[in-house]
């Protein structure tokens, strides 16, 4: 292994020589942003030493907080399963911006053959098809949801791969598609009163449990399946994947199926917790995902970043979040401070790389 | 055209008849003649816009030809792109690598018939990555040569170790016919030499070559066989061990022209 550490010549891979992976550098900024608020919290003289993530309470059962801790977990498991597809279109090098407003179609169309027909012994007061659409098996809105949000990347992925649109105007156009089916859906109006079935699937911390599931599987498809192996190559270079002999466009597709595939899922989760379907939800969820993707260390030119990746920087938004809200800042600031991170996520990115290639 | 050489047609790899590829009003190839044989390396050389890449990439399915057969590993064929004549046996290493940047040496060895299991999984079926692995390092090793981290994506990788990966990825896989355009045109002496191993080594695996090259003495040290372009026409048909440099060049320039095409040699 001597001669390997030269370069000089051994075919053996050295582990010492594999190079630092990003997931930490955002795992690290994880930390420090927590010790910031954590510093703030105990030394601001307002914040009268309370902790940030810490039980302050002397509970002898528990070191941490757990509400908090789950609460920033919880308000970004549905956005983050909503990251974990846009990460697959974005390694592509491309973008799908049309995943907040699938998230609202998908909601009212779940929504509208998963309602009960009686509530209170009275007559549905939302509901939108006649009895025959009532109190039907949870797996029906479910699966009917899912193949709408296939269907929708499907178009997307054609539009893209085979007629060579732009992936930005492709999706922007989905994006107000998808805004005017949901509106058109129910005429405007919010569908509720679902079954017990369909409101236990994100009902509590069940919409975490379905995003580290998904994130877990998804992260194994990205490292140890032909299909992960293609979305990284074709990001990497598109046209030595098309010399390579991989089938370019049916690949592109299919990857912007499962990305609006995963928005919609997110769609009946963010329906079932809220109890509701109504055609303006997911507003902004598209640029949170792509932002979560981002600081997540994907990179917007193709080829690099992890689910990994995603889901730290699904915690960073988490963790801004409910930080300002504990250091009792105003909302407002805390949109601007995303922004802030956002362009710095990029800008360390592409300083690091930098100082990559030149070493 | 088997009046080059009578009833040695079983031994022939590669035969063209009359290959032409007319660009416009360009007549960048015209009715070129052409035999390998198995286990023959070969090499083709001429002047800028003597139309060697133009033959290269009528073979190779890049382009369309204008007119003539090409007839390959004993049948007429018509590849529609460069893929299909990779499937039917001819790999090629094109002047612009086709690497992806992102991906490590097996990856991009195996990119795009990947070693998997599990394969009622369909497109989510597993990456063998040991099995690569295993056969990149022994593929290297056949090869020669030295990549100190297979690891590594190629982003971190000198312009050698780029060429020599791409080129160990078409020695890789057992091809037919192995076709080499300028491999060594941006490297430096070492890497060259890497190169120049590899050529070796498939020579004694006895798998046929087409190399282009502007380089006399790679070409003496390496091939049986010296075909020189001219002007879009094969002007001279040489063995390697009946000519010289100088010989070559006097071909290349057109102060002479082979016996047998006198006739339509400009």
């Amino acid at each position: 292994m001597a001669e390997t550490s030269h370069g000089t010549g051994g075919l053996t891979f050295d582990k010492s020589k594999r190079s630092w992976p990003s997931e930490l550098n955002i795992l690290l900024a994880l930390i420090i942003i927590i010790v910031v608020f954590e510093i703030i919290g105990q030394t601001a003289p307002y914040m009268r030493g309370q902790s940030f993530l810490f039980d302050t309470k002397d509970r002898f059962d528990s070191i941490f907080n757990e509400a908090r801790l789950k609460i920033i977990i919880l308000q970004v498991a549905i956005i983050g399963i909503i990251a974990l597809g846009v990460t697959q279109v974005i390694i592509t090098a491309g973008i799908d911006l049309s995943s907040g407003p699938l998230v609202a179609a998908t909601a009212m169309i779940a929504m509208s053959f998963a309602q009960t027909e009686l509530v209170n012994g009275y007559p549905n007061p939302k509901a939108v098809f006649g009895v025959w659409a009532m109190d039907l098996p949870v797996i029906i809105p479910v699966v009917a949801g899912l193949l709408f949000g296939a269907m929708i990347g499907a178009i997307n992925g054609t539009f893209i791969a085979v007629f060579r649109i732009p992936p930005f105007i492709a999706t922007l156009g989905m994006f107000l598609i998808c805004r005017g089916i949901a509106l058109w859906w129910s005429g405007g109006n919010p569908i509720s009163f679902p079954t017990e079935q369909y409101a236990f699937i994100g009902s509590g911390m069940m919409p975490v449990v379905w995003f580290v599931v998904l994130a877990v599987i998804f992260q194994l498809i990205m490292s140890y399946t032909v299909y992960g192996k293609h979305t990284y190559a074709i990001g990497s270079n598109e046209e030595a994947a098309r010399m390579s002999g991989i089938n370019v466009k049916r690949h592109k597709i299919r990857v912007y199926m499962v990305a609006s595939t995963l928005a919609a899922f997110a769609g009946i989760v963010l329906s079932s917790k809220a109890v509701t379907a109504q055609a303006g939800m997911g507003e902004f969820y598209e640029l949170f995902a792509i932002a979560m993707a981002v600081i997540g260390g994907i990179s917007l030119t193709g080829g690099r970043g992890s689910i990994v990746g995603t889901v730290l920087g699904a915690m960073v938004i988490g963790v801004i979040r409910s930080g300002f809200t504990y250091v009792k800042l105003d909302g407002s600031y805390q949109v601007m401070a995303m922004g802030g991170i956002i362009i710095a996520a990029v800008v360390l990115d592409q300083w690091r790389q930098k100082r990559a290639a030149a070493k | 055209m088997s009046d080059l050489e009578p009833g040695r047609t079983a031994d022939i790899i590669l035969e063209t008849r009359g290959l032409t590829k007319h660009y416009g009003g360009v007549h960048a190839l015209e009715d070129a003649n052409f035999v390998l044989r198995k286990g023959e390396h070969i090499a083709i050389v001429g002047d800028n816009g003597a139309g060697k890449s133009t033959f290269v990439r009528q073979i190779t399915g890049v382009e369309q030809r204008t007119r003539g057969d090409i007839i390959f590993d004993g049948g007429s064929v018509n590849f529609a792109g460069p893929l299909e004549a990779r499937e039917a046996g001819i790999e090629t290493v094109f002047q612009t690598l086709a690497l992806a940047d992102d991906l490590d040496v097996p990856d991009n060895i195996f990119l795009g018939r990947e070693m998997t299991k599990w394969n009622w999984l369909g497109p989510f079926r597993l990456l063998d990555y040991k099995a690569m692995r295993e056969a990149t390092i022994e593929g290297l090793n056949k090869t020669a040569v030295k990549i100190p981290n297979i690891r590594n994506t190629i982003k971190n990788m000198s312009g050698g170790q780029r060429q020599c990966v791409a080129i160990a990825r078409t020695a890789s896989f057992f091809s037919k016919l192995t076709i080499m355009d300028e491999p060594t045109a941006a490297l430096g002496v070492q890497e060259t030499a890497q190169v120049e191993t590899i050529i070796k080594a498939l020579k004694e695996a006895g798998e046929p070559l087409i190399l282009i090259s502007h380089n006399m003495r790679q070409v003496f040290d390496l091939v049986d066989r010296i075909i020189v372009f001219r002007r879009g026409r094969i002007c001279a048909n040489l063995n390697h061990q009946d000519t010289d440099p100088q010989d070559v060049v006097a071909y290349i320039t057109g102060a002479k022209t082979g016996k047998e095409y006198e006739a339509t040699a400009l």
